[in-house]
Protein backbone atom coordinates (compact mmCIF):
# COMPACT_ATOMS: atom_id res chain seq x y z
CA UNK A 1 0.00 0.00 0.00
CA UNK A 2 2.93 2.48 0.88
CA UNK A 3 4.59 1.79 -2.39
CA UNK A 4 2.03 2.68 -4.37
CA UNK A 5 0.98 5.77 -2.10
CA UNK A 6 4.58 7.67 -2.47
CA UNK A 7 3.58 7.43 -6.79
CA UNK A 8 0.61 9.61 -5.59
CA UNK A 9 2.86 12.33 -3.75
CA UNK A 10 2.60 14.56 -6.75
CA UNK A 11 -1.38 14.50 -7.13
CA UNK A 12 -1.68 15.09 -3.20
CA UNK A 13 1.22 17.09 -1.51
CA UNK A 14 2.55 18.78 -4.30
CA UNK A 15 -0.68 22.14 -4.93
CA UNK A 16 -0.72 22.17 -0.91
CA UNK A 17 3.11 22.00 -0.47
CA UNK A 18 4.06 24.35 -3.69
CA UNK A 19 1.06 27.00 -2.04
CA UNK A 20 2.87 26.77 1.40
CA UNK A 21 6.54 26.79 0.11
CA UNK A 22 5.62 30.15 -1.56
CA UNK A 23 3.42 31.93 0.84
CA UNK A 24 4.93 30.94 3.97
CA UNK A 25 8.20 28.67 4.23
CA UNK A 26 10.28 30.87 1.83
CA UNK A 27 9.31 33.96 3.13
CA UNK A 28 9.53 32.88 7.28
CA UNK A 29 13.26 31.51 6.40
CA UNK A 30 13.97 35.04 4.15
CA UNK A 31 12.80 37.11 7.44
CA UNK A 32 15.09 35.90 9.63
CA UNK A 33 17.93 36.18 7.16
CA UNK A 34 17.16 39.92 6.77
CA UNK A 35 16.45 40.84 10.42
CA UNK A 36 20.24 40.98 10.47
CA UNK A 37 20.81 42.98 7.46
CA UNK A 38 20.03 46.57 6.37
CA UNK A 39 17.41 46.70 3.02
CA UNK A 40 15.38 48.75 0.93
CA UNK A 41 14.51 46.39 -1.84
CA UNK A 42 15.78 42.89 -0.40
CA UNK A 43 18.16 42.57 -3.28
CA UNK A 44 20.26 44.77 -1.98
CA UNK A 45 20.71 43.54 1.87
CA UNK A 46 23.92 43.94 3.73
CA UNK A 47 24.98 42.11 6.57
CA UNK A 48 24.49 44.00 9.96
CA UNK A 49 24.52 41.33 12.39
CA UNK A 50 22.41 42.25 15.42
CA UNK A 51 22.35 45.81 14.40
CA UNK A 52 18.63 46.03 13.52
CA UNK A 53 17.53 44.10 16.96
CA UNK A 54 19.31 47.01 19.13
CA UNK A 55 18.09 49.84 17.18
CA UNK A 56 14.25 48.55 17.52
CA UNK A 57 14.58 49.38 21.19
CA UNK A 58 17.16 52.14 21.18
CA UNK A 59 16.30 54.51 17.96
CA UNK A 60 12.95 55.72 19.63
CA UNK A 61 10.46 54.90 22.08
CA UNK A 62 7.81 53.10 20.04
CA UNK A 63 8.64 49.95 20.14
CA UNK A 64 8.71 49.84 23.69
CA UNK A 65 6.13 51.83 24.24
CA UNK A 66 3.37 49.42 21.94
CA UNK A 67 5.39 46.34 23.55
CA UNK A 68 3.81 47.73 27.01
CA UNK A 69 0.63 49.33 25.28
CA UNK A 70 -0.17 45.91 23.99
CA UNK A 71 0.68 44.03 27.08
CA UNK A 72 -1.67 45.90 29.12
CA UNK A 73 -4.69 45.73 26.57
CA UNK A 74 -4.02 42.21 26.33
CA UNK A 75 -3.99 41.76 30.54
CA UNK A 76 -7.37 44.00 30.26
CA UNK A 77 -8.96 42.66 27.52
CA UNK A 78 -8.22 38.68 28.17
CA UNK A 79 -9.72 39.57 32.21
CA UNK A 80 -12.98 41.08 31.30
CA UNK A 81 -14.02 39.10 28.30
CA UNK A 82 -13.63 36.04 30.37
CA UNK A 83 -15.54 37.28 33.19
CA UNK A 84 -18.18 38.63 31.22
CA UNK A 85 -18.16 35.46 28.77
CA UNK A 86 -18.31 33.28 31.52
CA UNK A 87 -21.18 34.91 33.26
CA UNK A 88 -23.48 35.10 30.18
CA UNK A 89 -22.60 31.25 30.15
CA UNK A 90 -24.10 30.83 32.92
CA UNK A 91 -26.98 32.80 32.85
CA UNK A 92 -27.37 30.90 29.04
CA UNK A 93 -27.25 27.76 30.76
CA UNK A 94 -30.17 27.95 32.94
CA UNK A 95 -32.87 27.07 30.69
CA UNK A 96 -34.57 30.43 30.52
CA UNK A 97 -36.92 31.37 27.78
CA UNK A 98 -35.37 32.68 24.09
CA UNK A 99 -31.47 31.23 25.02
CA UNK A 100 -31.37 30.30 21.47
CA UNK A 101 -31.88 34.23 20.43
CA UNK A 102 -29.31 35.74 23.32
CA UNK A 103 -26.62 33.46 22.22
CA UNK A 104 -27.32 34.43 18.53
CA UNK A 105 -26.99 38.15 19.21
CA UNK A 106 -23.87 37.73 21.46
CA UNK A 107 -22.61 35.95 18.67
CA UNK A 108 -22.75 37.74 16.04
CA UNK A 109 -19.75 40.58 16.05
CA UNK A 110 -17.27 37.49 15.95
CA UNK A 111 -18.30 37.46 12.63
CA UNK A 112 -17.72 41.15 11.31
CA UNK A 113 -14.15 41.86 10.21
CA UNK A 114 -11.74 44.15 12.14
CA UNK A 115 -12.19 46.95 9.66
CA UNK A 116 -15.64 47.08 9.53
CA UNK A 117 -15.64 46.69 13.69
CA UNK A 118 -13.13 49.43 13.86
CA UNK A 119 -15.00 52.14 11.60
CA UNK A 120 -18.30 51.04 13.77
CA UNK A 121 -17.03 51.63 16.80
CA UNK A 122 -14.98 54.72 15.51
CA UNK A 123 -18.64 56.48 14.86
CA UNK A 124 -20.43 54.94 18.29
CA UNK A 125 -17.21 56.44 20.07
CA UNK A 126 -16.87 59.50 18.25
CA UNK A 127 -20.60 60.34 18.83
CA UNK A 128 -20.25 60.24 22.41
CA UNK A 129 -17.52 61.92 22.65
CA UNK A 130 -18.51 65.01 20.46
CA UNK A 131 -21.03 65.60 24.04
CA UNK A 132 -17.71 66.78 25.69
CA UNK A 133 -15.83 67.97 22.48
CA UNK A 134 -13.45 65.70 22.34
CA UNK A 135 -12.75 62.71 20.03
CA UNK A 136 -10.76 59.27 19.94
CA UNK A 137 -7.15 61.22 19.02
CA UNK A 138 -7.92 63.62 22.31
CA UNK A 139 -6.24 60.79 24.74
CA UNK A 140 -4.37 57.84 24.70
CA UNK A 141 -6.77 56.52 26.98
CA UNK A 142 -9.81 57.53 24.98
CA UNK A 143 -8.34 55.04 22.11
CA UNK A 144 -7.19 52.52 24.84
CA UNK A 145 -10.74 51.96 26.31
CA UNK A 146 -12.28 52.00 22.77
CA UNK A 147 -10.37 49.06 22.07
CA UNK A 148 -11.05 47.72 24.89
CA UNK A 149 -14.71 48.25 24.75
CA UNK A 150 -14.54 46.97 21.20
CA UNK A 151 -12.38 43.37 21.78
CA UNK A 152 -15.28 42.82 24.49
CA UNK A 153 -18.17 43.31 21.86
CA UNK A 154 -16.43 41.14 19.53
CA UNK A 155 -14.90 38.35 21.06
CA UNK A 156 -17.38 38.24 24.41
CA UNK A 157 -20.06 36.05 22.54
CA UNK A 158 -16.95 33.74 20.69
CA UNK A 159 -16.09 32.78 24.68
CA UNK A 160 -19.58 32.25 25.42
CA UNK A 161 -20.07 29.90 23.19
CA UNK A 162 -17.01 27.50 24.08
CA UNK A 163 -17.94 28.25 28.16
CA UNK A 164 -21.46 27.16 27.24
CA UNK A 165 -20.08 24.01 25.48
CA UNK A 166 -18.05 23.30 28.71
CA UNK A 167 -21.11 24.08 31.09
CA UNK A 168 -23.12 21.53 29.39
CA UNK A 169 -20.51 18.49 29.41
CA UNK A 170 -20.81 18.59 33.22
CA UNK A 171 -22.72 15.48 34.23
CA UNK A 172 -26.26 16.31 35.92
CA UNK A 173 -25.99 14.38 38.65
CA UNK A 174 -22.45 16.36 39.85
CA UNK A 175 -24.69 19.40 40.34
CA UNK A 176 -27.68 17.57 41.65
CA UNK A 177 -25.41 16.13 44.00
CA UNK A 178 -24.06 19.27 45.57
CA UNK A 179 -27.71 20.75 46.05
CA UNK A 180 -28.69 17.55 47.76
CA UNK A 181 -25.66 17.64 50.18
CA UNK A 182 -26.71 21.25 50.71
CA UNK A 183 -24.28 23.09 48.80
CA UNK A 184 -25.12 27.09 47.58
CA UNK A 185 -25.57 27.99 44.45
CA UNK A 186 -22.32 29.70 44.95
CA UNK A 187 -20.33 26.93 46.37
CA UNK A 188 -21.66 24.84 43.94
CA UNK A 189 -19.91 27.62 40.94
CA UNK A 190 -16.52 27.64 42.62
CA UNK A 191 -15.70 24.14 44.00
CA UNK A 192 -17.46 22.42 40.83
CA UNK A 193 -18.34 24.41 37.72
CA UNK A 194 -15.39 26.46 37.79
CA UNK A 195 -13.03 23.77 38.46
CA UNK A 196 -15.24 21.31 35.19
CA UNK A 197 -14.82 23.83 32.90
CA UNK A 198 -11.11 24.51 33.54
CA UNK A 199 -10.11 22.70 30.05
CA UNK A 200 -12.48 25.81 28.41
CA UNK A 201 -10.92 28.35 30.97
CA UNK A 202 -7.61 27.95 29.09
CA UNK A 203 -8.55 27.50 25.55
CA UNK A 204 -10.57 30.85 26.12
CA UNK A 205 -7.66 32.65 28.18
CA UNK A 206 -5.06 31.72 25.03
CA UNK A 207 -7.41 32.48 22.39
CA UNK A 208 -8.58 35.98 23.94
CA UNK A 209 -4.23 36.20 24.59
CA UNK A 210 -3.37 35.82 21.30
CA UNK A 211 -6.34 37.89 19.88
CA UNK A 212 -5.48 40.54 21.84
CA UNK A 213 -1.32 40.49 21.42
CA UNK A 214 -1.89 39.93 17.53
CA UNK A 215 -5.02 42.92 17.17
CA UNK A 216 -4.30 44.74 13.63
CA UNK A 217 -7.23 45.56 11.97
CA UNK A 218 -9.42 47.43 14.63
CA UNK A 219 -6.16 49.15 15.89
CA UNK A 220 -5.78 50.58 12.48
CA UNK A 221 -9.47 51.25 11.76
CA UNK A 222 -10.07 52.93 15.67
CA UNK A 223 -7.55 54.64 15.77
CA UNK A 224 -4.24 54.56 13.39
CA UNK A 225 -2.50 54.77 16.67
CA UNK A 226 -3.44 58.31 17.19
CA UNK A 227 -2.39 60.55 18.53
CA UNK A 228 1.08 60.77 18.35
CA UNK A 229 1.48 56.78 18.49
CA UNK A 230 0.20 56.67 21.31
CA UNK A 231 -2.14 53.87 20.41
CA UNK A 232 -0.27 51.92 18.44
CA UNK A 233 -0.24 48.45 18.86
CA UNK A 234 3.10 46.16 18.26
CA UNK A 235 1.53 44.73 15.00
CA UNK A 236 0.78 48.17 13.91
CA UNK A 237 4.13 49.54 15.05
CA UNK A 238 5.97 46.88 12.76
CA UNK A 239 3.95 47.57 9.75
CA UNK A 240 4.42 51.46 10.25
CA UNK A 241 7.93 50.57 10.79
CA UNK A 242 8.30 48.67 7.38
CA UNK A 243 6.39 50.71 5.31
CA UNK A 244 6.46 54.12 7.41
CA UNK A 245 10.03 54.61 6.56
CA UNK A 246 12.35 54.26 3.59
CA UNK A 247 15.75 52.59 5.31
CA UNK A 248 14.23 50.97 8.28
CA UNK A 249 13.22 47.50 6.43
CA UNK A 250 15.35 45.63 8.20
CA UNK A 251 14.43 47.06 11.98
CA UNK A 252 10.71 46.11 10.90
CA UNK A 253 11.89 42.78 10.14
CA UNK A 254 13.80 42.33 13.81
CA UNK A 255 10.89 43.33 15.45
CA UNK A 256 8.81 40.88 13.56
CA UNK A 257 11.09 37.77 14.35
CA UNK A 258 11.05 39.45 17.83
CA UNK A 259 7.04 39.45 17.65
CA UNK A 260 7.19 35.77 16.12
CA UNK A 261 9.35 34.79 19.41
CA UNK A 262 7.02 35.92 21.84
CA UNK A 263 3.61 34.91 20.08
CA UNK A 264 5.18 31.33 20.46
CA UNK A 265 6.18 31.64 23.61
CA UNK A 266 2.77 32.56 24.40
CA UNK A 267 1.80 29.45 22.28
CA UNK A 268 4.25 26.75 23.98
CA UNK A 269 3.59 27.84 27.64
CA UNK A 270 -0.44 27.00 26.45
CA UNK A 271 0.39 23.92 25.01
CA UNK A 272 2.34 22.72 28.56
CA UNK A 273 -0.62 23.91 30.66
CA UNK A 274 -2.98 22.23 28.05
CA UNK A 275 -0.91 19.01 28.38
CA UNK A 276 -0.46 19.16 32.04
CA UNK A 277 -4.27 19.38 32.72
CA UNK A 278 -4.65 16.11 30.49
CA UNK A 279 -2.79 14.08 32.56
CA UNK A 280 -4.62 15.37 36.04
CA UNK A 281 -8.03 14.47 34.61
CA UNK B 1 -40.78 28.50 43.83
CA UNK B 2 -41.45 31.91 43.72
CA UNK B 3 -38.59 33.00 44.30
CA UNK B 4 -37.20 30.57 41.35
CA UNK B 5 -39.77 32.40 38.97
CA UNK B 6 -38.73 35.95 40.03
CA UNK B 7 -34.95 35.56 39.16
CA UNK B 8 -35.86 33.87 36.01
CA UNK B 9 -37.78 36.71 34.95
CA UNK B 10 -34.99 38.89 36.38
CA UNK B 11 -32.93 37.37 34.18
CA UNK B 12 -34.56 37.29 31.34
CA UNK B 13 -35.02 40.98 31.35
CA UNK B 14 -31.01 41.62 31.89
CA UNK B 15 -30.50 39.72 29.17
CA UNK B 16 -32.85 41.38 26.83
CA UNK B 17 -31.25 44.70 27.93
CA UNK B 18 -27.83 43.24 27.16
CA UNK B 19 -29.47 41.79 23.80
CA UNK B 20 -30.36 45.56 23.02
CA UNK B 21 -26.88 47.03 23.80
CA UNK B 22 -24.84 44.69 21.59
CA UNK B 23 -27.33 45.30 18.71
CA UNK B 24 -26.63 48.94 19.05
CA UNK B 25 -24.03 49.68 16.95
CA UNK B 26 -24.96 47.80 14.38
CA UNK B 27 -28.51 49.69 14.83
CA UNK B 28 -26.33 52.84 15.08
CA UNK B 29 -24.83 52.12 11.39
CA UNK B 30 -27.63 50.86 9.66
CA UNK B 31 -29.64 54.29 10.67
CA UNK B 32 -27.03 56.46 9.88
CA UNK B 33 -26.43 54.76 6.11
CA UNK B 34 -30.18 56.45 5.44
CA UNK B 35 -29.32 60.19 6.69
CA UNK B 36 -28.03 62.40 3.92
CA UNK B 37 -24.08 62.84 4.85
CA UNK B 38 -23.95 66.37 6.46
CA UNK B 39 -26.10 64.93 9.69
CA UNK B 40 -24.21 61.78 9.87
CA UNK B 41 -20.73 63.02 11.99
CA UNK B 42 -22.53 66.08 13.51
CA UNK B 43 -26.22 64.19 15.41
CA UNK B 44 -25.17 60.25 15.16
CA UNK B 45 -27.70 59.51 17.50
CA UNK B 46 -30.36 61.48 15.73
CA UNK B 47 -33.18 59.33 14.09
CA UNK B 48 -33.55 60.48 10.20
CA UNK B 49 -36.26 62.97 9.77
CA UNK B 50 -38.08 64.49 6.95
CA UNK B 51 -34.90 67.37 6.11
CA UNK B 52 -32.23 64.79 6.92
CA UNK B 53 -33.54 61.38 5.18
CA UNK B 54 -31.51 60.08 2.27
CA UNK B 55 -33.69 57.31 1.31
CA UNK B 56 -30.96 54.60 -0.53
CA UNK B 57 -29.36 57.52 -2.16
CA UNK B 58 -25.91 56.39 0.21
CA UNK B 59 -26.21 53.01 -1.20
CA UNK B 60 -26.39 54.55 -4.54
CA UNK B 61 -23.70 56.52 -3.81
CA UNK B 62 -21.38 54.25 -2.00
CA UNK B 63 -22.12 51.35 -4.99
CA UNK B 64 -21.29 53.44 -7.43
CA UNK B 65 -18.56 55.99 -6.57
CA UNK B 66 -15.78 53.97 -5.41
CA UNK B 67 -16.03 50.62 -7.42
CA UNK B 68 -17.49 49.08 -3.98
CA UNK B 69 -19.49 46.52 -6.35
CA UNK B 70 -16.06 45.56 -8.09
CA UNK B 71 -14.31 45.08 -5.05
CA UNK B 72 -17.93 43.03 -3.63
CA UNK B 73 -17.49 41.08 -6.33
CA UNK B 74 -13.60 40.17 -6.08
CA UNK B 75 -14.28 39.14 -2.24
CA UNK B 76 -16.75 36.94 -3.60
CA UNK B 77 -14.53 35.33 -5.93
CA UNK B 78 -11.47 34.85 -3.46
CA UNK B 79 -13.58 33.78 -0.94
CA UNK B 80 -15.20 30.97 -2.62
CA UNK B 81 -12.63 29.66 -4.84
CA UNK B 82 -9.91 30.36 -1.97
CA UNK B 83 -12.32 27.75 0.11
CA UNK B 84 -12.71 25.36 -2.23
CA UNK B 85 -8.96 25.10 -2.73
CA UNK B 86 -8.37 24.87 0.67
CA UNK B 87 -10.85 22.27 1.28
CA UNK B 88 -10.01 19.94 -1.61
CA UNK B 89 -6.12 20.25 -1.34
CA UNK B 90 -5.68 20.10 2.04
CA UNK B 91 -7.91 17.08 2.72
CA UNK B 92 -5.98 15.13 0.02
CA UNK B 93 -2.22 16.51 1.84
CA UNK B 94 -3.70 16.04 5.19
CA UNK B 95 -4.92 11.96 4.26
CA UNK B 96 -1.38 11.50 2.25
CA UNK B 97 0.38 12.23 5.52
CA UNK B 98 -1.37 10.61 7.95
CA UNK B 99 -1.64 7.15 5.59
CA UNK B 100 1.55 7.53 4.35
CA UNK B 101 3.15 7.90 7.70
CA UNK B 102 6.98 8.20 6.59
CA UNK B 103 9.56 10.88 8.20
CA UNK B 104 9.18 13.03 5.04
CA UNK B 105 5.14 13.25 6.01
CA UNK B 106 5.92 13.49 9.94
CA UNK B 107 8.12 16.68 8.81
CA UNK B 108 5.58 18.28 6.95
CA UNK B 109 2.80 17.99 9.09
CA UNK B 110 5.09 19.79 12.15
CA UNK B 111 5.94 22.24 9.57
CA UNK B 112 2.61 22.89 8.79
CA UNK B 113 1.33 22.81 12.62
CA UNK B 114 4.37 25.54 13.02
CA UNK B 115 3.20 27.75 10.79
CA UNK B 116 -0.28 28.10 12.84
CA UNK B 117 1.59 29.73 14.91
CA UNK B 118 3.59 32.35 13.38
CA UNK B 119 2.02 35.90 13.29
CA UNK B 120 1.32 37.60 9.41
CA UNK B 121 3.93 40.22 10.14
CA UNK B 122 6.55 37.81 10.48
CA UNK B 123 6.52 36.79 6.66
CA UNK B 124 4.61 39.59 5.23
CA UNK B 125 7.35 42.00 3.72
CA UNK B 126 9.28 38.94 2.39
CA UNK B 127 5.66 37.50 0.91
CA UNK B 128 4.73 40.08 -0.85
CA UNK B 129 8.27 40.58 -2.60
CA UNK B 130 8.05 36.79 -3.25
CA UNK B 131 4.52 36.85 -5.00
CA UNK B 132 5.13 39.93 -6.82
CA UNK B 133 8.34 38.25 -8.07
CA UNK B 134 6.42 35.38 -9.43
CA UNK B 135 3.90 37.59 -10.79
CA UNK B 136 1.00 35.87 -8.09
CA UNK B 137 -0.07 39.39 -7.42
CA UNK B 138 -3.38 39.26 -9.35
CA UNK B 139 -6.84 37.58 -8.42
CA UNK B 140 -6.06 34.03 -9.69
CA UNK B 141 -2.54 34.10 -8.08
CA UNK B 142 -4.21 35.22 -4.25
CA UNK B 143 -6.19 32.01 -4.11
CA UNK B 144 -3.03 29.94 -4.27
CA UNK B 145 -1.53 32.22 -1.22
CA UNK B 146 -4.66 31.67 0.73
CA UNK B 147 -3.96 27.94 0.21
CA UNK B 148 -0.79 28.25 1.51
CA UNK B 149 -1.50 30.46 4.60
CA UNK B 150 -4.94 28.52 5.19
CA UNK B 151 -3.21 25.33 4.87
CA UNK B 152 -2.19 25.04 8.19
CA UNK B 153 -5.08 24.82 10.40
CA UNK B 154 -6.94 22.92 7.29
CA UNK B 155 -4.44 19.74 7.33
CA UNK B 156 -3.94 19.85 11.35
CA UNK B 157 -8.04 19.49 11.42
CA UNK B 158 -8.49 17.00 8.51
CA UNK B 159 -5.28 15.07 10.02
CA UNK B 160 -7.03 14.35 13.27
CA UNK B 161 -10.17 13.72 11.55
CA UNK B 162 -8.46 11.46 9.19
CA UNK B 163 -6.64 9.28 12.17
CA UNK B 164 -9.56 8.12 13.14
CA UNK B 165 -11.54 6.58 10.04
CA UNK B 166 -10.56 3.11 10.08
CA UNK B 167 -8.48 1.51 7.56
CA UNK B 168 -10.40 -1.82 6.57
CA UNK B 169 -12.95 0.26 4.34
CA UNK B 170 -10.07 1.72 2.41
CA UNK B 171 -7.75 -1.15 2.14
CA UNK B 172 -11.07 -3.11 0.83
CA UNK B 173 -11.32 -0.44 -1.92
CA UNK B 174 -7.98 -0.97 -3.05
CA UNK B 175 -8.21 -4.59 -3.32
CA UNK B 176 -11.13 -4.10 -5.32
CA UNK B 177 -8.98 -2.26 -7.85
CA UNK B 178 -9.54 1.59 -6.85
CA UNK B 179 -6.30 3.76 -7.09
CA UNK B 180 -5.35 6.45 -4.56
CA UNK B 181 -7.43 8.77 -6.13
CA UNK B 182 -10.52 6.96 -6.34
CA UNK B 183 -10.32 5.86 -2.53
CA UNK B 184 -9.86 9.37 -1.19
CA UNK B 185 -12.29 10.43 -3.31
CA UNK B 186 -15.17 8.00 -3.54
CA UNK B 187 -14.60 6.73 -0.05
CA UNK B 188 -12.71 8.92 2.44
CA UNK B 189 -13.87 12.56 1.33
CA UNK B 190 -17.94 11.54 1.89
CA UNK B 191 -16.70 10.82 5.27
CA UNK B 192 -14.72 13.65 6.13
CA UNK B 193 -17.91 16.06 5.22
CA UNK B 194 -18.23 17.26 8.81
CA UNK B 195 -14.54 18.57 9.02
CA UNK B 196 -14.55 20.17 5.86
CA UNK B 197 -17.94 22.01 6.45
CA UNK B 198 -16.08 22.98 9.94
CA UNK B 199 -12.87 23.77 7.77
CA UNK B 200 -14.96 26.07 5.44
CA UNK B 201 -16.65 28.58 7.55
CA UNK B 202 -13.10 29.26 9.66
CA UNK B 203 -11.30 29.88 5.95
CA UNK B 204 -14.45 31.93 4.68
CA UNK B 205 -14.77 34.02 7.88
CA UNK B 206 -11.13 34.76 7.51
CA UNK B 207 -10.24 35.42 3.98
CA UNK B 208 -13.65 37.66 3.36
CA UNK B 209 -12.71 39.49 6.33
CA UNK B 210 -8.93 39.71 5.83
CA UNK B 211 -7.50 43.15 4.85
CA UNK B 212 -3.16 43.12 5.24
CA UNK B 213 -2.99 40.48 2.74
CA UNK B 214 -4.90 41.66 0.04
CA UNK B 215 -3.72 45.02 0.32
CA UNK B 216 -0.35 43.98 0.28
CA UNK B 217 -1.15 41.63 -2.44
CA UNK B 218 -3.54 43.20 -4.91
CA UNK B 219 -2.97 47.02 -3.80
CA UNK B 220 -5.48 49.53 -4.24
CA UNK B 221 -6.34 48.98 -7.95
CA UNK B 222 -7.91 45.16 -7.53
CA UNK B 223 -9.43 46.13 -3.91
CA UNK B 224 -11.49 43.40 -1.90
CA UNK B 225 -14.25 44.45 0.85
CA UNK B 226 -12.24 45.41 3.66
CA UNK B 227 -9.51 47.55 1.18
CA UNK B 228 -12.39 49.57 -0.18
CA UNK B 229 -13.48 50.46 3.22
CA UNK B 230 -10.07 51.65 4.52
CA UNK B 231 -9.39 53.24 1.41
CA UNK B 232 -12.36 55.24 1.60
CA UNK B 233 -12.20 56.42 5.14
CA UNK B 234 -8.52 57.08 4.82
CA UNK B 235 -7.69 57.86 1.34
CA UNK B 236 -9.65 61.01 0.29
CA UNK B 237 -9.21 62.71 3.97
CA UNK B 238 -11.25 65.56 4.72
CA UNK B 239 -13.58 65.03 1.99
CA UNK B 240 -14.96 61.66 2.87
CA UNK B 241 -18.59 60.69 1.98
CA UNK B 242 -19.79 59.70 5.67
CA UNK B 243 -22.93 58.56 3.60
CA UNK B 244 -21.72 55.90 1.11
CA UNK B 245 -18.98 55.20 3.84
CA UNK B 246 -22.01 54.31 5.83
CA UNK B 247 -23.67 51.71 3.22
CA UNK B 248 -20.58 50.52 2.24
CA UNK B 249 -20.18 49.15 6.23
CA UNK B 250 -23.54 48.06 6.19
CA UNK B 251 -23.25 46.37 2.55
CA UNK B 252 -19.89 44.38 3.82
CA UNK B 253 -21.92 43.06 7.11
CA UNK B 254 -25.35 41.84 5.17
CA UNK B 255 -23.58 39.10 3.97
CA UNK B 256 -21.98 37.61 7.03
CA UNK B 257 -25.94 37.96 8.95
CA UNK B 258 -27.44 36.25 5.86
CA UNK B 259 -24.59 33.41 5.81
CA UNK B 260 -24.70 33.44 9.89
CA UNK B 261 -29.23 32.91 9.21
CA UNK B 262 -28.35 30.42 7.44
CA UNK B 263 -25.48 28.05 8.87
CA UNK B 264 -26.18 29.42 12.37
CA UNK B 265 -25.67 26.11 14.23
CA UNK B 266 -22.56 24.79 11.81
CA UNK B 267 -20.63 28.05 12.13
CA UNK B 268 -21.22 27.74 16.47
CA UNK B 269 -20.61 24.23 16.20
CA UNK B 270 -17.18 24.84 13.69
CA UNK B 271 -15.90 27.57 15.79
CA UNK B 272 -15.96 25.51 19.05
CA UNK B 273 -14.57 22.40 17.07
CA UNK B 274 -11.53 24.98 15.90
CA UNK B 275 -10.97 26.30 18.68
CA UNK B 276 -10.36 23.29 20.44
CA UNK B 277 -8.26 21.89 18.06
CA UNK B 278 -6.39 24.61 17.33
Amino acid sequence: MRKSLSRYFPVFVLPTLAAFTIAFAVPFVMGIYLSFTKFTTITNAQWVGIDNYVKAFTYDGDFVHALWFTALFTVVSVVTVNVFAFILALLLTRGIRGTNFFRSVFFMPNLIGGIVLGYIWNLLINGVLSYSGTDLTYKAEYGFWGLVLLTNWQLIGYMMVIYIAGLQNIPDSLSEAASIDGASPFKTLIRIKIPMVMASITICTFLTLTNSFKMFDQNLALTAGLPEKETEMLALNIYNTFYGRSGWQGIGQAKAVMFFIIVAAIAFIQLKITKSREVEQ
Amino acid sequence: MENKRASALFTFVALSILAFVFLIPIGLVVMNSFKSRLYISSQPFAFPSSETFAGFGNYINGLTSSGFAAAFGRSVFITVFSVLLIVVCASMTAWYIVRANSAVTKLLYYLFVFSMIVPFQMVMYTMTYVVNKLNFDNLIGIVFVYLGFGSGLSVFMFSGFVKSIPLEIEEAATIDGCSPLQTFFRIVFPVLKPTAITVSILNAMWIWNDYLLPYLVLGTDDKTVPVAIQIAMQGAYGATDYGGFMAMLVLAIIPIVIFYAVSQKYIIKGVIAGAVKG
